[in-house]
Order: C-alpha cells, then sequence, then structure tokens
C-alpha cells in the first residue's frame, strides 16, 4: 500500500512537467498576441509602441527563453504578472476569485449528490414504473433544457414579474450597511437562482450512473441470496446494495475536484458571478498568457490530486482493488 | 417526488424575508421642471470591467468610463462636440501654429487635497513618451518638440510643423505628479484607486462586480447634483436589460430590438426615458485593393450600387440608424451633406458591370475572361449586426450576377491570419468615428504597412495631399474644406462601401431631470442631473 502510494506521487513530477509544456505551447499555438489584442484596430498605437509593449511583456524573446523563464518562477510558487493592461499579480487575480467560486460549486456538489444520489437510488427501485420514468423526463429536461434560457425565464419570472429574489449580482446595493446576518442573507438570496439552476441542470448525469450501478448491483446473486434469507427490503437496498453502489461514487467525486474551482462561463456571464470561469474566459480572449497558464496549473494540480484522491479511496473502499494490486 | 418538493422548500426557505423591496410599477407624474436638488445615485451598468485606471495604461472602453469621471485633461470637447478649456482656463496658439500656450485653471485641488500645478501636465507628458511606460498614447505627444512650464499655471509645447490634432491630445487626463513621480507607473496603487482632479471621487472597486464614485464637493465647475455613480459590472446585455425592468439598474444602453419592440409599454414609457442619437461609429464593406477584382473602379461603385444601405438599417437596426456615405458622423463641421453617392440602383449596377467587361454567364453568375465574379465577406464572430448584414447584402447581389460567400472569424485568428497576411477580398468591419476628423491613420497611403489601419492599401496622391493639409492647420474652414474634398473623392473611387452610422439608444430612469441630449450625447452634462428629493431612492 505504502509503495504505491509512493510510486503514485512520484509519477505525478513528470506528469505535472509534460502538461505544463504542452499548456504552454498550445496557448502560444493559438493566432495573436497579448499585445495585439490590446492594440489592434487602434489608431492611436504605432508599431513603435507596439513594440515597446512586446518588450514589456518579454515577448520578443524566443518562445523556449519564455518557457524556461516561466517554470523557473513557478518553481518559487510566483505565478507571474498579467498580461492584460492592469499588469497584476497572477495569483491575486486568481484568488479574488477563488472564494466565490468555490463556495458555488461546493454548495451545487453537496446539492447534486444530496439529491441524485436518492433520486438515482429511487429511480433503480421502482424501475420502469411511472416513478422511474417521472424522475427520467425530470432529470433529462434539466439536462436538455438551455441554462442561459432557464436562467433567463427564472430572472424574468421571480425578479421582474414577481420580484422575491434578486436577479444578478452577489450583493444588493447598501449591502454594506447591513449588520453580518443581513449581508450574509442577502448573499445566499443572490445565490438562490444560480445554485438552483446549476444542480437542476447536473442531475441527469449523476443520477443516472447511480440508478444503472444500482440495477445491476440489485441484480446480482447476493442479492437474490439476502432477500431469500428474508432480510427486509429496505435492509436488502441501503445496507447490501448501497454499499456496493456507491463505489464507483468514490471516483466521481475524486473527479469533481478540479471542476471546483473551473466555473461555467456561460452561467457567470448570466448572472454576474465574477468567477473563475469569466477570468479563464477573458484571459484565453485577451491571450493573457500568465493567467491562462496559472489557472491551468492549479487545474492540472487539481486534476492529479483528484485522481490520487480517488484512486486511494476505492483502494480503502474495496478489498479486491487493495489486495490485487498494490 | 419527494425531491421535488425538497427543492422548492429549498427554493423557499433561501428566499424568505426578502420583501422589502418596493413594488416597481408604480407610475408617477413626472414635473419636468424644478429646482435641482441634491443626493440620490446613479446606477449605470457595463459589460465589460475596467481594466486599469490609470488612463494612459488602458485602452478599453469600461476603464475610459470611469476614468473620465475621475480625472481631467487640459481641453475637453463640449456638448457640440467643439475643443473648451478644462483645467486650462485658455490657450494661445501662436500665429505660426508651432507653439501651444496653456493657461492652467487656478485653486483646482487633487482629490487628496494637493494643488493642481504645471507640474502636473510636465509629468503626464514626460511619462507618456518615456519609452519604459507601456502606453498605446505616446504617439501624439512625440510629435511635441519641447515642452516647458515656465510658472505653475503656464503650461507651453512647441511643435516642428502645425499639427492639428495636437490640441485634442491635451484632452488626455493629467495625472497626479505628487503621487506617481519618481515611482514605477505600472506597479502604482492608482492603477486600482485612482486620484484625479475631476467631478467624482473614487470610492471602491469591488473586482468583477461594481465600481462606486462619489461626488467631488470641491469640483472646479462646482459639485454634481448626484451624490454617487455606481458602475455595475454585467457582462450579459440580457440580464442587464432584466436589471432595467427590475428597477436595480438606472441606466443602459438598449439594442435596437429593445428600444423598437420591447420597451414601448406604457409601464416601461412611465419608468425611464428612452434617448436616440447617432453613435459615433460607422459600419462598413472595405475591399482588398490588392486584388485586380476590386481595382476597378466600377467594380467597387457597381457593388455600392446594388446595395440597399436603408434596407440594411431596417433589417438590422430596426431603422434605428441612417445611412453612411463618408467617414464622419452626420451633422458634425467635418461631415459633407452634399455628398453624391450611388444610391440604391441595380440597373446602374449592372451597366457599370458591362462596362467593367463582366458578362452574363449560364448559373446567374457574372463572367469575365473565363471567371465567375465571386469573392467572400470576411468579418467577426460576436457581431450578430455585421452577419446580418452580410446576409442581406448577399441576397441583393445575387440578383445582379455577383456570387458572396460570408466568412466568420474569431477577431485574433481574423486579423492575424488574414488582415495582417493581406489574404482577404472584402471584410464587413466598423470603424469609431474620432472627434477630431483627421484621417491620416486609416486613409494616408503610408499607413498600408503590416499591422497599421490602411489596410485595403488604398492609394490616392490627392487624399494623402488634403489629409496633410488638413491636420496642418488650426483653421477650421480651411481644415473643412479639406475634409469636404476628402469626402467627395472617396464617395467617387468607393473604396469602402460606407454603410450605416448606427444611433446610440441609451435608456434612462425617469426620476433624473436635467438630461440634455446633444450632439454628444447625454452624458456631457452628468454633474447637472439631479433627482427630486421625493423620488431619490439611494
Amino acid at each position: 500500500m505504502f509503495q504505491y502510494l509512493v510510486k503514485r506521487i512520484l509519477m505525478l513530477f513528470p506528469l505535472f512537467l509534460g502538461i505544463t509544456l504542452i499548456t504552454f505551447v498550445v496557448i502560444h499555438l493559438a493566432p495573436g498576441e497579448p499585445v495585439e489584442m490590446q492594440s489592434a484596430m487602434n489608431p492611436k498605437v504605432s508599431a513603435a509602441a507596439r513594440q515597446r509593449l512586446r518588450e514589456f511583456y518579454g515577448l520578443d524573446k524566443p518562445l523556449y527563453v519564455q518557457y524556461g523563464r516561466w517554470l523557473s518562477h513557478l518553481a518559487k510558487l510566483d505565478f507571474g504578472r498579467s498580461f492584460a493592461p492592469d499588469n497584476r499579480p497572477v495569483i491575486d487575480k486568481i484568488s479574488e476569485r477563488i472564494p466565490i467560486t468555490l463556495s458555488l460549486n461546493v454548495i451545487a456538489l453537496i446539492l447534486e449528490f444530496g439529491l441524485a444520489l436518492p433520486i438515482g437510488i429511487i429511480a433503480a427501485v421502482h424501475r420502469d414504473t411511472l416513478v422511474d420514468r417521472g424522475i427520467s423526463v425530470f432529470v433529462f429536461l434539466g439536462f436538455a433544457v438551455p441554462t442561459f434560457w432557464l436562467a433567463l425565464l427564472c430572472m424574468y419570472f421571480f425578479g421582474v414579474l414577481h420580484p422575491v429574489l434578486p436577479i444578478s449580482g452577489l450583493h444588493s446595493l447598501g449591502s454594506e450597511k447591513l449588520s453580518g446576518f443581513g449581508r450574509f442573507a442577502d448573499l445566499a438570496r443572490h445565490l438562490v437562482l444560480p445554485i438552483s439552476i446549476a444542480t437542476f441542470g447536473s442531475l441527469a448525469g449523476l443520477s443516472r450512473y447511480m440508478r444503472s450501478t444500482m440495477v445491476e448491483v440489485l441484480s446480482q446473486d447476493y442479492i437474490t441470496t439476502a432477500r431469500a434469507k428474508g432480510v427486509k427490503e429496505r435492509v436488502v437496498i441501503y445496507k447490501h446494495a448501497l454499499k456496493n453502489a456507491l463505489l464507483p461514487v468514490i471516483t466521481l467525486l475524486g473527479f469533481s475536484l478540479p471542476g471546483l474551482i473551473g466555473g461555467s462561463v456561460i452561467f457567470e456571464t448570466i448572472f454576474a458571478i465574477p468567477g473563475m470561469g469569466q477570468l479563464f474566459y477573458q484571459g484565453v480572449m485577451a491571450r493573457d498568457y500568465p493567467l491562462v497558464l496559472g489557472i491551468l496549473v492549479i487545474g492540472a494540480c487539481l486534476t492529479l490530486v483528484g485522481n490520487l484522491l480517488a484512486d486511494l479511496g476505492y483502494a480503502v473502499a474495496d478489498p479486491r482493488i487493495r489486495h490485487g494490486k498494490g | 417526488m419527494k425531491q421535488f418538493r425538497w427543492f422548492f422548500l429549498l427554493i423557499l426557505l433561501l428566499s424568505a424575508g426578502c420583501t422589502e423591496r418596493e413594488p416597481a410599477a408604480v407610475v408617477k407624474p413626472r414635473p419636468q421642471a424644478g429646482t435641482p436638488v441634491h443626493g440620490d445615485a446613479l446606477v449605470t451598468g457595463s459589460i465589460g470591467e475596467p481594466s486599469n485606471l490609470i488612463p494612459i495604461l488602458s485602452s478599453d472602453s469600461a476603464s475610459s468610463d470611469i476614468s473620465g469621471l475621475v480625472y481631467d485633461g487640459l481641453v475637453r470637447y463640449d456638448k457640440n462636440l467643439n475643443l473648451e478649456g478644462d483645467l486650462a482656463q485658455s490657450w494661445e496658439v501662436a500665429p505660426d501654429g508651432l507653439t501651444i500656450t496653456f493657461h492652467l485653471r487656478k485653486g483646482v485641488k487633487w482629490h487628496d487635497g494637493a494643488p493642481f500645478t504645471s507640474r502636473d501636465v510636465m509629468y503626464t507628458y514626460r511619462v507618456t513618451i518615456d519609452p519604459k511606460t507601456p502606453t498605446a498614447y505616446a504617439e501624439d505627444f512625440k510629435q511635441v518638440k519641447s515642452a516647458s512650464a515656465p510658472d505653475p499655471y503656464t503650461f507651453r509645447v512647441v511643435y516642428d510643423k502645425p499639427f492639428a490634432p495636437a490640441l485634442a491630445s491635451w484632452g488626455m487626463p493629467v495625472l497626479p505628479a505628487h503621487l506617481l513621480e519618481g515611482k514605477d507607473i505600472t506597479k502604482s496603487p492608482l492603477s486600482r484607486k485612482p486620484v484625479g482632479t475631476g467631478p467624482f471621487i473614487f470610492k471602491e472597486w469591488i473586482p468583477g462586480q461594481k465600481v462606486t464614485l462619489d461626488a467631488n464637493p470641491d469640483y472646479w465647475e462646482g459639485a454634481p447634483y448626484l451624490d454617487r455613480y455606481i458602475y455595475r459590472i454585467i457582462p450579459d446585455n440580457s440580464t442587464m436589460y432584466m436589471e432595467l425592468k427590475g428597477g436595480t439598474l438606472d441606466m443602459m444602453g438598449l439594442s435596437p430590438v429593445q428600444y423598437q419592440r420591447q420597451t414601448n409599454t406604457p409601464e416601461f414609457l412611465s419608468r425611464f426615458n428612452k434617448y436616440r442619437y447617432p453613435a459615433s461609429a460607422y459600419t462598413y464593406l472595405g475591399y482588398n485593393l490588392r486584388l485586380p477584382l476590386f481595382q476597378d473602379r466600377r467594380v467597387r461603385q457597381a457593388i455600392t450600387s446594388a446595395i440597399n444601405k436603408q434596407e440594411i438599417i431596417q433589417g438590422v437596426l430596426f431603422g434605428m440608424g441612417q445611412v453612411a456615405r463618408g467617414p464622419y458622423k452626420p451633422g458634425t463641421w467635418a461631415w459633407n451633406p452634399n455628398i453624391r453617392d450611388f444610391d440604391y440602383n441595380p440597373a446602374r449596377a449592372m451597366q457599370l458591370l458591362r462596362e467593367a467587361g463582366w458578362v452574363m454567364g449560364k448559373d446567374g453568375i457574372l463572367v469575365k475572361d473565363g471567371k465567375r465574379f465571386s469573392f467572400t465577406i470576411l468579418t467577426n464572430q460576436g457581431n450578430d449586426q455585421r452577419i446580418k448584414a452580410a446576409q442581406i447584402m448577399q441576397q441583393r447581389l445575387k440578383a445582379v450576377g455577383i456570387d458572396v460567400k460570408i466568412r466568420v472569424l474569431e477577431w485574433a485568428s481574423f486579423l492575424t491570419n488574414f488582415i495582417d497576411t493581406g489574404r482577404f477580398e472584402a471584410v464587413l468591419l466598423g470603424w469609431t468615428i474620432g472627434q477630431d476628423p483627421d484621417l491620416y491613420d486609416v486613409w494616408h497611403s503610408s499607413k498600408t504597412g503590416p499591422k497599421e489601419l490602411n489596410f485595403i492599401r488604398f492609394k490616392n496622391p490627392e487624399v494623402d495631399r488634403l489629409i496633410v493639409e488638413g491636420r496642418g492647420t488650426f483653421d477650421q474652414n480651411k481644415r473643412r474644406e479639406c475634409y469636404y474634398k476628402i469626402q467627395d473623392i472617396l464617395a467617387f473611387e468607393q473604396p469602402y462601401t460606407f454603410l450605416y452610422v448606427p444611433d446610440a439608444l441609451p435608456a434612462v430612469s425617469s426620476r433624473f431631470r436635467g438630461i440634455e441630449p446633444a450632439p454628444a450625447g447625454i452624458m456631457h452634462n452628468l454633474i447637472k442631473w439631479w433627482v427630486p428629493k421625493a423620488e431619490q431612492r439611494y
């Protein structure tokens, strides 16, 4: 077990280096560069000014020099400064947006698992009945409806026609004057629509997954044995079957770790939430290399760690893996 | 179905205690006169977030929206788009046109209380031309041969040759020398917390959410009536429209469809005033003059004759715009109202094409020397109006036997792979119309190099001469003569088919009084906007 862990951790380093190299090359392959995006079609910008900007960002150096420089800074955990006109440290730009994205995603993830797992189980238990079909229709509706459309409808209904919820953003104007609890309630109200809609849209995947593993487990021999022994149906389902059906869910949880700092561009744009999705999108559109690389590096780390944790969790939970490999 | 109920229960729980907002649909009478009073705030929205509030370091419109209210320049454009003194009380241009002397306003204070003097102007000039400053705006200031500040309230610049756009270039916001001198401007905290001399004082910037400005009680022109200006960042136009209707936004620029089709309800009109005036921009179809196909003037004239500009304005802008015939905004002093252009006339188009040697082929497309008349219009992604305009033109050109293909490209690859390399046939793009009518950058033959803006390679010695003459004199009548002639030549040569000047369509909450629409728009007298006590909200 320990050897397995060490091997897995050592494997992460070359993998990480490879990821940085590939992302660095790919982002530079995209046409255009930061200076261009800032100055194109602007009559005020002369060729000399453009050259000056390129030198300022170090874009006049060969690519391998730029990569080496960036990597050596990264080794010191310095993500560099953004190539946007604000020229702020990348880490500042990321860290001011991570808290909101992270909390939104964590709440949405808890809701998603909290709702999707029971839905999946119920659907599996009542397989091919009206309940199952109803649930399918409901979750697929959430999956199929375009988020932005549903979001706009909800904004119009709850914000304009029956103004009970704020339309977009995170705080009301004047919320600075409220007490601590008032501010929290204000924030919570702003999050109702985005989180509800995000959760609704993501129920389908997980609940269908849960349903299919549950159906599979329920058809196995040991379940039949349990039922034959006269074990109560509740116990069969929630004790015998669920334990095994939940195993693949651990992997899914691990996979969702990097997703926690990623945001959806469309979603954040519609709800005017200053999150990571928007930041990344703007970074890509402006060819803000250090920012894009910074976000990708953090994402890559989380993916690697997430995979590792998932594997470990699996090994802990499933004796077959623990003893089979190792 | 238990989960179903949880779901809604949750919404109910989280939304409990949220009825403090007034019902939005109260119709109030609107007295127009009255004595202005202080108080209330204007909440406005922007798609983009400012990038850097030191004006010489940024070029996005959100940054300049904010820095325009926080900083002042030496000169500014008044509501009729004529230059007037701002931080300069007056100025003189020497008879030879080479020396400009600015007499600075006395008693103006920076927001932190320090006095404003010629040292600040000198610093702004020096830091802008400093090669270490990553600014896009050094060019105009580099024309300056020498600058001097003989006393704290006089600033003098000398040029090599008379340069008319020079005067307007001193509208560049003046930066506070006492906070910046001797420091690295790229790392200055002022980029997030600006200190200026303007009508509004910077208060806070919550990243990704809003920028708040407070009225400057000591503003040299008098304190603004509004106490605050709040600039919310709302990246999506539909969301912004919801916020406007929900009463949480006071002002936004409407799209033509919103203006024409969605806001003509009594309910909306009782709560908002809508304004309409030409925007400072035009959309055009530009031809690559490197290609033999477009080198024939008759072909360009024919295409313009085959296009119905009015129809494009109806189809794309719901009528909210006007026909463009040249590079100026209708109604401004450089705009020539008597331009003879090629109006929509397909018969004339076909005749011109016949004269140019094109004959109708079997498939309904013109042919010359065995080649079909076919070209591609390139335009950028993310602008629906341009794509629709291209489709309307495609139909009209087909009718005279021209096969048009449309290709939509992401901005960066559009520039890098097509514009910079000259590998395009025709482009559908737009230009912002600058306040100074100088056309050097877009139309002079020396500006056809890589990454320069005369990318269609228009070269006309007469236009070159007139451009140079126009920027070489401060006499507005002489300049107007030059620009009138240039517009005549462009209308005849048709290097672009000028399509339309769209209208700006702002809607402002009806509680604001004192708004005065003018050629410069509505924001020029923001400091005079006010709200009657009874209607104040914030």
